[in-house]
């Protein structure tokens, strides 16, 4: 089969793999229909995340058709069309009983820290992704969801990721009515942030990024502000005064450790990896919001440590809320948001790319080519 | 929310999810008391090891589950070994990781060679996207690559002269 193949920092092929096995009783093997391509693959691809291994397959974002179930299945057939969350859980842990499903203690004996991803490098379990034509999804009684007839599957495989993680950033702002809330990062993740913070009743909603692009997209599609830090001075001096010299209610890092902003945070964090990529969006987030606020953190960075200012964390009384999204439990909730006309996911997809491309359409997202905001990669299997 | 401001109702379901209960540890954890049982929970059935699989040493076994992709090889795979004799915690796990990482990529590029295939690093790297939408930029990459390569030649070539003299 083909698949996405690893082969180093900024280097990347399609290439033939042998088809995945049934490794476990709680086992399927999917067919991918569609995946994407996450910023935060973008990590992967930057050389960022320690133990990424030549030879591996990225994707976290994939929807597909059921093709094989273990012995042990129930809730899945073959023929199924699942959107297939991209953390791994069990569902029987005593993290994911709690609806901590990004937390799963039985899906990555690597590190702790983390629970199983797909296709998201050994430090999250060394599970080969869904940038492929097939792609072995263990526990396939708890994450996978039966796509619902009426949903359009460009909606579904954001349903996996962007969404969920957008929502959640949000949701962990604690958002409370009239709040004004700065979204760092007008990326899909970004975006998706952005339209959320309405959800929760919002007051008003800033987004903050460098690339115009993006933000004359954010500020259509989730009718909200949207600033470039280039053309300021100082963006959190801006949202001081902007904010009657308070501060942010609620500030969301929907960027991670690819920021641009601070030169000393890209030498450190991005060239030299003396730090587990560049924090300048937490950086400024941090200092942005009010005394007693509350950063919520989706974007993704690495596990060693980063330079932010956590003086001021203590000395303003800030909540920091962070995790990777439980995507199993906020999907009925969000499929309802869609299927209302409240959330429309596929607005944001500008790339469609045939699987055997997927060195150009990592290139093509990464060097933020031709206007993309998100790239999906169709298999050859499901073009016929 | 029963009634839209009216500054608000272009905004399709704007506060439809506002949760004034939503404080912090709450809704991201519904709490069970689980967590006082410790790791005692009922597994699920293991996975049987059929490739070399590192694990953390903050845990006492392998997850029920785990990937099979690309099991530790080469020297690559021995810095690995022993970067998890150290825990998350320490850099001595972290960065003989992401030296291996950087030794992995030299590998991957003498199996290629070895089975045969000269990797197209061009290629590789998406540069036929640059040419489609970034012509300028590849123009600037490559005479940047060009100008650095000739220096580096009349380098070598005035040190080789200066020793033969």
């Amino acid at each position: 089969m083909l698949a996405m193949n690893y082969r180093g920092p900024f280097r990347v092929r399609a290439a033939h793999k042998p088809y995945p096995e049934i490794l476990h009783p709680g086992d399927a093997i999917v067919r991918v229909t569609r995946s994407c391509i996450c910023g935060s693959d973008l990590h992967l691809y930057h050389g960022l995340v320690p133990d990424t291994r030549v030879g591996m397959t990225f994707g976290h974002e994939f929807i597909g058709v059921v093709e094989e179930i273990g012995s042990s299945v129930q809730k899945l057939a073959v023929g199924d069309n699942v959107i297939v969350p991209f953390n791994v859980a069990c569902g029987t842990c005593a993290f994911c009983k709690q609806g901590l499903f990004g937390n799963c203690h039985e899906s990555n004996p690597q590190a702790t820290a983390v629970g199983g991803i797909f296709g998201y490098s050994h430090t999250a379990g060394g599970y080969d992704g869904g940038q492929a034509e097939f792609v072995r999804v263990p526990y396939a009684d708890v994450g996978p969801t039966i796509i619902p007839e009426w949903m359009d599957h460009d909606d579904a495989v954001l349903l996996t990721d962007v969404v969920p993680t957008g929502y959640q950033a949000a949701e962990m702002g604690g958002i409370k009515t009239g709040d004004t809330v700065v979204v760092f990062g007008a990326g899909p993740v970004g975006i998706m942030a952005a339209k959320c913070a309405w959800l929760f009743g919002a007051g008003r909603v800033i987004v903050i990024d460098h690339l115009e692009y993006r933000l004359d997209f954010v500020r259509n599609y989730a009718q909200c502000e949207a600033y470039n830090f280039r053309s300021m001075e100082d963006p959190v001096l801006f949202i001081k005064k902007t904010t009657d010299w308070f501060g942010a209610d609620v500030c969301i890092d929907a960027v991670g450790g690819d920021a641009s902003g601070s030169p000393l945070q890209t030498i450190t964090g991005k060239k030299l990896l003396l730090q587990a990529g560049s924090a300048t969006a937490l950086h400024w987030a941090i200092n942005s919001v009010k005394k007693g606020g509350i950063v919520s953190i989706v974007g993704v960075y690495g596990p060693t440590d980063n330079l932010v200012p956590i003086g001021n964390v203590v000395n303003k009384g800030i909540t920091i809320r962070a995790n990777q999204a439980s995507v199993k439990r906020l999907l009925p909730r969000l499929i309802d948001h869609i299927q209302a006309g409240r959330l429309d996911p596929k607005a944001i997809i500008t790339h469609r790319v045939p699987l055997e491309e997927v060195a150009d359409a990592y290139h093509i997202f990464s060097a933020k080519l031709d206007n993309c905001i998100k790239p999906i990669l169709i298999p050859p299997s499901a073009r016929k | 929310m029963e009634q839209i401001p009216n500054e608000y109702s272009h905004i399709n379901g704007w506060g439809i999810d506002a949760d004034p209960k939503n404080e912090p540890t709450y809704p991201m954890k519904n709490y069970t008391g689980d967590d006082h049982q410790r790791i005692n929970w009922e597994r699920p059935p293991l996975q049987n090891v059929t490739v070399e699989i590192l694990k953390s040493n903050e845990r006492p076994n392998l997850t029920a589950v785990f990937g099979t992709s690309s099991p530790p090889s080469g020297l690559s795979g021995a810095i690995r070994r022993y970067a998890f004799k150290s825990s998350e915690s320490e850099y001595g796990h972290w960065l003989p990781l992401l030296l291996a990482d950087r030794i992995n990529v030299v590998e991957g590029i003498i199996d290629d060679l070895r089975q045969g295939h000269i990797p197209n690093i061009f290629a590789e790297k998406g540069w036929k996207a640059d040419w489609k939408y970034n012509r300028i930029g590849l123009a600037k990459n490559v005479l940047i690559g060009v100008a650095v390569t000739t220096a580096l030649i009349v380098l070598v070539n005035r040190k080789k002269r200066k020793s033969a003299l």
